[in-house]
Order: C-alpha cells, then sequence, then structure tokens
C-alpha cells in the first residue's frame, strides 16, 4: 500500500515503466497463493481474508472467489483499514480514511492479511495494532502479491506471488482493473 | 484546515471529508476496545465558559477514543471567577502545551479571537459561542441527515423556533446550503435576527404549510435564559403555534425525520409523544456527535502541522 503510494506520486516523473508481471502472470500468482492458504490451513474453516486498502482489498476479494470455488462454499473477504495506526501520521496531512469491514468476528480465526506490497513492513506492523484491537486471532498470516525486499521491521510473508529484487530508487506499481484500467506489476525509475 | 470556527468557512469538499471521515469512525464505537492510537500524546484543552453537559461529553470522549489526553476547564471553579480575562486564561492553557483548545463562551466571537491573536498555537474548535455559531452540532446533524435520507442535494430542512438565539440554526444554515440542501427557517417575526434575508435561506412564520414538504424538520429550543425581552405573548400560544405535536407530524412525508439539538423542553417546542416517536432522531444525534467530533479532531490533529504564516497573520498580536 506505502509503496504504491509512492509510485503513484511519482508518476508525474518522466522514467520508463518496465512491466514485470501482467494480467496472466497476476492470475497465477493468485491461484498459487489460494492454494497455498489452504494448503497451509488445511482447508477455509475458520478462515478469515482481510484486504488493505486499497489494492490489498482488491487481491482480497479475488483469492476470496477463487478459495469459494475451490472450496464450494461462499467466502468473503473483509478490509481493514490501518490509516489510524500507522507510524508516519505526523509527516503528512490527515489522511482520508478507507473503509473497515470486518465480516464475522475475528476471535480464534485464522486471519490472512492480503496487501499488495511488501515493502519496509511498517504497513503490516500497523494492520497488527489494528487487528489486536479488534479482536485475537488464533493466528495471522500474511499473503502479498510483490515482496519487493528492503525490510525495516522484522516481518515477513507467509504467501508471496513474487519476490522482486529492486533498488531503493526503484518504485513498484501494482495496478489492477478494480482501480487501474489495466492488471500489471510495474516498476519505474532506476537504471538497474 | 487548522481551526473550525464556523460552518460557512468550510467547502463543500472539506465538509464531505469530515461526514465522510465520522462515516468510517462511527463503527468504533461499536468495537470491543473503542480508541484508536491516533493522538496519543496530544493534549486537548476543553475551555468551557458556559455550562454544558452533552457538548463537552461529547468532546471529552471524541478525544480520548483517538487517545488524546484531555484537559477539562470550567469558568466555575476556576480562576475566571476570580476576574482572569479570557487572553490570561489561554496564555496558561498555551504554556502548559495544548494541542487544540475546544472553546465554548458566551460572547460571540470570542473562539475567533482566540485563534487569530496568537495567545495559543494549537488548533482552535468553536464549540458555541454566544448567539453565533456551534459548527460541530451542524456536521452532526448533516451527518445524522445523511445517515437517513442520503445525498442532501435537494433536499428540504426546516429549522423551527428561537432562530435569533440560536447558534445552530445559523451554522447549520451556512453548512445545509453548502451541502445543497433548502433550508426554511420558521419563527415568529420576533424570534428572526435581523439581517436573516442575508442569510442563504427562506423564511415562513407558518409551521403548517411548511411541514407538508420537509424531509427534515430540526426544533430548536427555546432558549429561556437569553430571553431578555417579550417575544411572544405566552408559552402556551408560543407552543400551539410552533411547537411539534402529533397532529403536526402526522402531516410530514413519510420518510421524514424529527431532530432537536437538545436539551428539549418538552412541551414546548415538542410534545413529548413525538420526541420518543421512531421518526425522532434525538437520541442518534447525540451518538452521531462522538464520531463527528473525532473526524474533527482527527483531520485537525491527525496530519503534519500545517504551515500556519497565512491563516495567524491576519490577527493583532
Amino acid at each position: 500500500m506505502a509503496a504504491s503510494d509512492d509510485a503513484s506520486r511519482a508518476d508525474d516523473a518522466p522514467a520508463a515503466a518496465r512491466t514485470v508481471l501482467d494480467d496472466r502472470d497476476i492470475a497465477r500468482a493468485l491461484t498459487r497463493i489460494t492454494h497455498e492458504i489452504l494448503e497451509r490451513n488445511r482447508g477455509s474453516a475458520d478462515l478469515l481474508l482481510l484486504g488493505i486498502p486499497t489494492r490489498g482489498v482488491h487481491l482480497a476479494r479475488r483469492i476470496a472467489a477463487r478459495m469459494s470455488e475451490v472450496e464450494d462454499r461462499k467466502l468473503i473477504a473483509g478490509a481493514l483499514d490501518i490509516t489510524m495506526y500507522r507510524d508516519d501520521l505526523r509527516l503528512k496531512p490527515a489522511r482520508a480514511l478507507a473503509h473497515t469491514d470486518i465480516p464475522e468476528d475475528i476471535d480464534d480465526k485464522i486471519v490472512v492479511l492480503v496487501d499488495d506490497v511488501l515493502f519496509s513492513g511498517r504497513t503490516i506492523r500497523a494492520a497488527l495494532d489494528a487487528l489486536n484491537d479488534i479482536g485475537r486471532p488464533r493466528a495471522v498470516q500474511l499473503a502479498v502479491l510483490v515482496d519487493r525486499g528492503h525490510r525495516e521491521l522484522p516481518i515477513r510473508a507467509d504467501f508471496v506471488g513474487k519476490n522482486l529484487p529492486t533498488s531503493l530508487v526503484e518504485k513498484v506499481k501494482v495496478r489492477l482493473t478494480e482501480s487501474d484500467e489495466v492488471d500489471a506489476v510495474e516498476i519505474r525509475g532506476g537504471f538497474a | 484546515m487548522k481551526h473550525l470556527l464556523s460552518a460557512g468557512d468550510l467547502s463543500r469538499e472539506e465538509a464531505v471529508q469530515i461526514l465522510d471521515t465520522a462515516e468510517e469512525l462511527l463503527s468504533v464505537a461499536s468495537r470491543p476496545i473503542k480508541k484508536l492510537p491516533t493522538l496519543r500524546g496530544r493534549t486537548v484543552v476543553n475551555l468551557f465558559f458556559e455550562d454544558s453537559t452533552r457538548t463537552r461529553i461529547s468532546f471529552e470522549a471524541a478525544a480520548k477514543r483517538l487517545s488524546a489526553d484531555v484537559i477539562n476547564f470550567s469558568a466555575k471553579g476556576s480562576s475566571v471567577s476570580k476576574g482572569e480575562s479570557l487572553k490570561d486564561t489561554a496564555l496558561t492553557l498555551q504554556a502548559m502545551g495544548a494541542d487544540a483548545v475546544i472553546v465554548r463562551h458566551h460572547h460571540s466571537g470570542a473562539p475567533h479571537r482566540l485563534a487569530h491573536a496568537q495567545w495559543t498555537k494549537g488548533a482552535v474548535i468553536n464549540a458555541g459561542d454566544g448567539t453565533h455559531e456551534h459548527p460541530t452540532q451542524a456536521l452532526l446533524d448533516a451527518f445524522t441527515m445523511r445517515r437517513h435520507l442520503g445525498e442532501l442535494e435537494g433536499r428540504n430542512v426546516t429549522i423551527v423556533g428561537d432562530v435569533l438565539h440560536s447558534r445552530v440554526a445559523r451554522s447549520n444554515a451556512l453548512l445545509l446550503h453548502t451541502l445543497g440542501a433548502n433550508v426554511t427557517l420558521v419563527a415568529p417575526p420576533t424570534l428572526l435576527p435581523v439581517g436573516v434575508e442575508h442569510w442563504p435561506v427562506e423564511t415562513s412564520y407558518n409551521l403548517d404549510t411548511s411541514v407538508e414538504k420537509a424531509d427534515v424538520v430540526m426544533m430548536l429550543r427555546v432558549q429561556r435564559e437569553r430571553m431578555n425581552a417579550s417575544f411572544f405573548p405566552s408559552a402556551r400560544e408560543y407552543s400551539r403555534r410552533y411547537g411539534l405535536d402529533t397532529a403536526r407530524m402526522n402531516r410530514l412525508p413519510d420518510h421524514a425525520i424529527v431532530m432537536h439539538p437538545g436539551p428539549m423542553n418538552r412541551g414546548m417546542e415538542i410534545t413529548a409523544d413525538v420526541a420518543d416517536h421512531d421518526r425522532s432522531v434525538i437520541v442518534e444525534q447525540v451518538t452521531n456527535g462522538v464520531a463527528v467530533r473525532m473526524a474533527v479532531l482527527y483531520l485537525l490533529l491527525g496530519g503534519a502541522a500545517e504551515n500556519d504564516t497565512d491563516t495567524t497573520t491576519e490577527g493583532e498580536a
């Protein structure tokens, strides 16, 4: 989330964008993540998918749709806005809040957080704090479409669509049809 | 936005942002832990020179749910009763490091003075000044209307009663106009303020003709403490002509709601039957007030401090 935010702000810089994942790559990665989640947790009982706005929510819904097909029952993904828990709130003017939607009680559930890009890990730290105020899950797991490295906190993902080694000057942008016109993961900037 | 002094200062964009933020914050009240860490370490002062129950408690609850530290100050039992001026009180609070000052004062314009005289560096939020404005009340009213009616564009809001002494009516008229609603003020001629023809509203002396097209009827409290002259012949006559009873309520469209900023004079401007009726959203207004005030505090204090050079230079030190 944080990473794609930065990328959208840097869009006006005339840097060439490289597409590293196209729509079919993203679809395959999400299908694989869906199966990995089900395999690790031996089915979808007690599972609750929570996306982190904006694009994490789209991804969580897509995974939930795939999971519903595999498991033959309707699974609904929720949304967890972490704005009020960010550690960098005072660096920028107050941000608009996104919608939080917790479809069912999270106590004793296995919560799978879903985000588009894992970067510093600070978003996930905030998400863990937010979860803590809502209830006490049995376990929390993390699924991301892209892990671009450069962690600033001891946080790792359980399910990764693509490991993408990047330099700090590069921007990773995930684009999804729900918000943008295409499905693609792009890298901008840098001359690596 | 550095201060919230008048509902008229808000652009439509800003007002909608506050209402949208409040919409998200409303769910905090139904969680097991009704607290967000956002304003941890910030100090909010409730500076109340006038009696208030719900506004002060509402602001206090809002600040505490955002983890701010709250200092309550009421004029009674403080150095104000020894003759301390607003300026000295403000300087004292500044010295204690207040990040926001929520002020209610019996004189119109006191919050404006506080915000622009550089006595305090914090954000100033007007919680009611004299007969002038009460912007957070207007925001929570608009929020309540929006939850029941959807977008307010083109909706008809009838505000009835003591408009002359009502800061709620003025703030509502300004904000609802910004949000695109049509406001009609209904009051006896003696209780309409001078210059009301310059407000963005229609006026009427007849409640019965206004109720039939109203989406919202907002009853105002008859402010006995501010009545220093005879504005109407008798309470009974006022109640007959401008009170909301069951018969009048039944003439409202089916979807219309009844509001009152409180405290109510039951039997005067509103009958007990109407106040307790399903269509009355008066208790809900109080719940929504906390969410709206959380939104205001978050948007004023939650982010980086704005460069306040342009907003404070106009005040003479």
